[in-house]
């Protein structure tokens, strides 16, 4: 019975996203305000019908209702509860209406959030939404319905896939999944500007805390599966280039070209045309990441479903929305001018730079996720894409970010006098260039000129954010505010490029200074690795819910003190009969003691692969302050103040009825 | 590339003066790659990344626990017992097996845009940008502000002049 309320809950949803989509997007545009006040009533109920469908499916797998094809394909009785939540999006179907549930919940927010806009445009961004609702509604219910029943049905099911037995794996895709759908908030702005054809500052405006918001998530989303991809895949590394995560990559680093663009819309009413481009290319990424994932078409180590007919519908409505989209934008975008002039030296000009090395960067990614399929496709070659690659070509693209994001707050809109900032920066500059220098050859004992030059930029943004939140404070004191008002904007940018710092620190020093060892022992066994001795004990058989394991035991230790002790461990998952390596990991914030087991040798020990990993912690730490810093940031007064307003125009259009209502002050979140 | 550092070095020095110290234990173990030298096993290491395993999905030879995986990786051995240099190594696992074995795509006809894309897309970006300066730096400023808001500042203005009248 509820599987079958789940399926009509799906049904209704999509036709109420087709009213959702039609009537106020048509009213809109033939300006009938009844068909646009329908678009919040139509909005609410199709998110709500998607949301019970989605507890719908919650509640098959909660009771381990096998007679769902899909319950019985992706749980088992044995799996812990926690699990089988997770296991609601650990395949194909099941990840789809994860996807719908959170494009509802967007929508939900949006319908509360744009109560400050202009109805017309609330309702053509509730449109907008509604046309990719029904999308991937259409796409659900007619290539991948999780709700069929599966007659017999099983008396178990067949488990969820053991990599996903993990609680990282729980987090990561509706983090994730929050991201890539929340782009899709500053495409409908983008899409109902063009539509409606005021391209301007307050468009930017009301856009910027939904986009700040949709790319903090999808920070900490990709932050999420890095480190699961540490923990659990047992290679010691935290990003593999692998397409999967590529795919998640793309639209992150449009995204922050958005961000930034955005900025420039808003402050100075400039590169409107572009920060529209922006916003369709982060979202229409989203999509090709979906698409790639979802469709099989890559083979890498998360390609969980593999179904062509699916490919085709996602490729033909990725068309679409590409296709539409810049047709609208190619018929709107000549029309649109404007923008404050600037100097060859200002914050635009700077931002700019910022935006071509961010899509050159996510060009690279492209390209070098897409090529190899071209390549197959056209029958010229074979060919791999892997690290080396990427090592080579992205990392020239983002280095001088790295440099650039700390000049953000120091240089000015419009026009930088050149000796002023060469005034505020010289000191910095060489202390940071000294300090980088001393402090590689101190970690490296010889010169690595990569590492050198990304500990100088480390050393840099993190020191100019840190200075320039200090210059604040030290402002309000002389000038009797109290000191800890900054606006949070700044203090959130400020943070966000102090990560950037972190990050970069943590990646190099981690890339350079990693140890590692791959050897056969026996118990009794003791390696010495960075100057602690690893001593294999021995391995006991254990089991899990749905695992059995062989469990070695590792202690750690330094001058016969015992600083850690790892269970590394070999699963065999029963139902499906898989092996898994789980890594034996003591987390450190300056270095992680990480085992991991091979296979037994011919003479009776085991293959064990030893690792130090100085520094790994910070990898993570990094994008946890930008997701902090883009929290702050969304977060910002200049947002909200626009809601305590929202009643005034309307009391001025009654005392004045000659003057058309005007546009409302920005809105947002 | 994660190469061998100094602690490396430092540890090869002490690592035999501790042994010694604890009155000779066992030998330590054995790397799985059988070379006890730490240049041929960092070397065979730094190699193995760079591979493809064919049948995985995505894992170097380094990482696959898979049955070619693990031939390929003998074979590797196997060559740089027999003192072929890492190129050669190469040469011969492309010649066996195609490009697709290797994680660095080689320069050729079909990835010139593979390799020269993205710097493409920088140059491109960056004639945009001087372009666009020149333009903006000569240009006159525009108008402030749009109509119709232009036309509200002069409703507010002339409320507010009205207000100070009366």
């Amino acid at each position: 019975m509820i599987p079958e309320i789940g399926h009509f809950a799906l049904v209704l949803a999509l036709c109420l996203a087709l009213v959702q989509a039609v009537l106020p997007l048509l009213g809109a545009w033939r300006g009938v305000p009844e068909w646009i006040a329908v678009a919040r009533p139509a909005a609410r109920a199709q998110s709500l019908f998607v949301l019970l469908a989605f507890l719908c499916l919650t509640y098959a797998f909660l009771t381990n209702d096998f007679s769902v094809a899909y319950v019985a394909e992706n749980s088992n009785t044995a799996l812990p509860w926690f699990y089988r939540i997770g296991a609601v999006w650990g395949a194909h179907s099941g990840s789809l209406l994860l996807w719908v549930s959170i494009l509802s919940v967007w929508t939900l927010a949006v319908t509360f959030g744009s109560r400050s806009l202009p109805e017309d445009i609330a309702a053509r961004v509730l449109g907008v939404m509604g046309l990719v609702s029904i999308g991937f509604l259409l796409f659900m219910l007619m290539t991948s319905d999780p709700f069929t029943r599966l007659f017999p049905a099983p008396l178990n099911g067949r488990d969820l896939n053991p990599l996903l037995q993990d609680p990282g794996l729980v987090m990561h895709p509706p983090m994730l999944y929050m991201g890539y759908v929340g782009f899709a908030v500053p495409f409908a702005f983008a899409i109902a500007a063009l539509l409606d054809g005021h391209l301007d500052a307050a468009w930017a405006r009301w856009s910027r805390p939904w986009t700040t918001a949709a790319w903090l998530f999808l920070t900490l989303g990709i932050t999420l599966g890095s480190w699961w991809s540490y923990s659990v895949l047992g290679w010691g590394g935290w990003w593999f280039w692998d397409p999967v995560e590529n795919a998640s990559f793309m639209p992150w680093l449009v995204g922050t070209a958005l961000i930034h663009s955005l900025a420039v819309t808003d402050k100075r009413g400039a590169f409107k045309t572009w920060t529209v481009l922006l916003a369709i290319f982060a979202f229409s990424l989203s999509l090709l990441g979906t698409f790639l994932v979802r469709s099989g078409v890559l083979v890498s180590v998360h390609a969980f479903a593999t179904d062509p007919r699916r490919g085709i519908f996602i490729l033909i409505f990725l068309a679409l929305v590409v296709g539409l989209s810049l047709l609208l934008y190619a018929w709107r975008a000549p029309a649109v001018k404007g923008g404050g002039n600037f100097h060859v030296l200002s914050r635009e000009t700077l931002l700019l730079v910022n935006n071509v090395l961010l899509v050159s960067a996510a060009f690279a990614v492209l390209l070098g996720t897409l090529y190899p399929l071209i390549l197959e496709g056209m029958a010229v070659g074979k060919i791999s894409v892997g690290p080396p690659y990427f090592d080579t070509v992205f990392i020239p693209l983002t280095l001088p970010l790295v440099f650039l994001a700390a000049l953000g707050s120091l240089v000015r809109w419009k026009r930088q006098p050149f000796r002023a900032l060469i005034g505020y920066v010289w000191l910095p500059l060489v202390f940071c260039t000294a300090a980088g220098m001393l402090f590689s050859f101190w970690y490296l004992g010889r010169v690595h000129a990569l590492l050198v030059v990304s500990v100088i930029a480390a050393f840099w943004v993190m020191l100019l954010s840190a200075r320039d939140i200090w210059w604040r404070v030290r402002r309000n004191l002389a000038g009797g505010t109290r000191w800890y008002r900054v606006p949070r904007h700044v203090l959130g940018m400020a943070l966000a490029h102090f990560g950037i710092g972190v990050f970069v620190l943590g990646v190099a020093l981690a890339g350079t200074g990693s140890l590692e060892k791959d050897v056969n022992m026996h118990p009794g066994d003791a390696v010495q690795l960075a100057g602690y001795t690893y001593r294999f004990d021995g391995v006991t058989e254990t089991r899990g819910p749905t695992y059995t394991a062989t469990q070695a035991r590792v202690t750690v230790s330094r001058d016969g003190q015992v600083l850690a002790t790892l269970y590394p461990q070999k699963r065999i998952y029963i139902v499906q009969n898989m092996p898994i390596t789980k890594a034996g990991i003591r987390p450190g914030l300056l270095h992680d003691f990480y085992v991991s087991m091979g296979e037994p040798t011919s003479d009776g020990g085991w293959a064990m692969r030893l690792y130090f990993k100085p520094m790994v912690r910070w990898i993570w730490l990094g994008p946890l302050f930008m997701a902090l810093g883009g929290l702050l940031a969304a977060g910002d007064r200049r947002y909200r103040l626009a809601v305590v307003r929202q009643t005034q125009p309307k009391e001025r259009a009654a005392v004045r009825p000659a003057t058309q209502p005007l546009p409302a002050s920005p809105g947002g979140s | 590339m994660k190469a061998p550092s100094a602690w490396l070095l430092a540890l090869l020095l002490v690592a035999p003066a501790a042994h010694a110290a604890t009155g000779g234990g066992p030998p330590p173990p054995t790397p799985t790659s059988g070379f006890t030298n730490p240049k041929e096993d960092a070397r065979y290491h730094a190699l193995l990344k760079n591979l493809r395993c064919l049948v995985c999905q995505n894992e170097s030879l380094q990482d696959s626990q898979a049955g070619l995986a693990q031939d390929l990786r003998r074979e590797v051995r196997e060559q740089m017992r027999a003192g072929k240099s890492n190129p050669d190594i190469v040469k011969y696992l492309v010649s066996r097996y195609g490009d697709f074995v290797l994680y660095r795509p080689p320069l050729m006809g079909t990835t010139y845009l593979l390799w020269f894309g993205p710097f493409l897309v920088l140059i491109a970006g960056i004639v945009a940008l001087f372009v666009l300066l020149r333009r903006r730096t000569r240009r006159p400023d525009p108008d402030p502000l749009p109509a119709p808001e232009r036309r509200r500042l002069a409703a507010l203005l002339r409320e507010r002049e009205e207000g100070s009248k009366r």
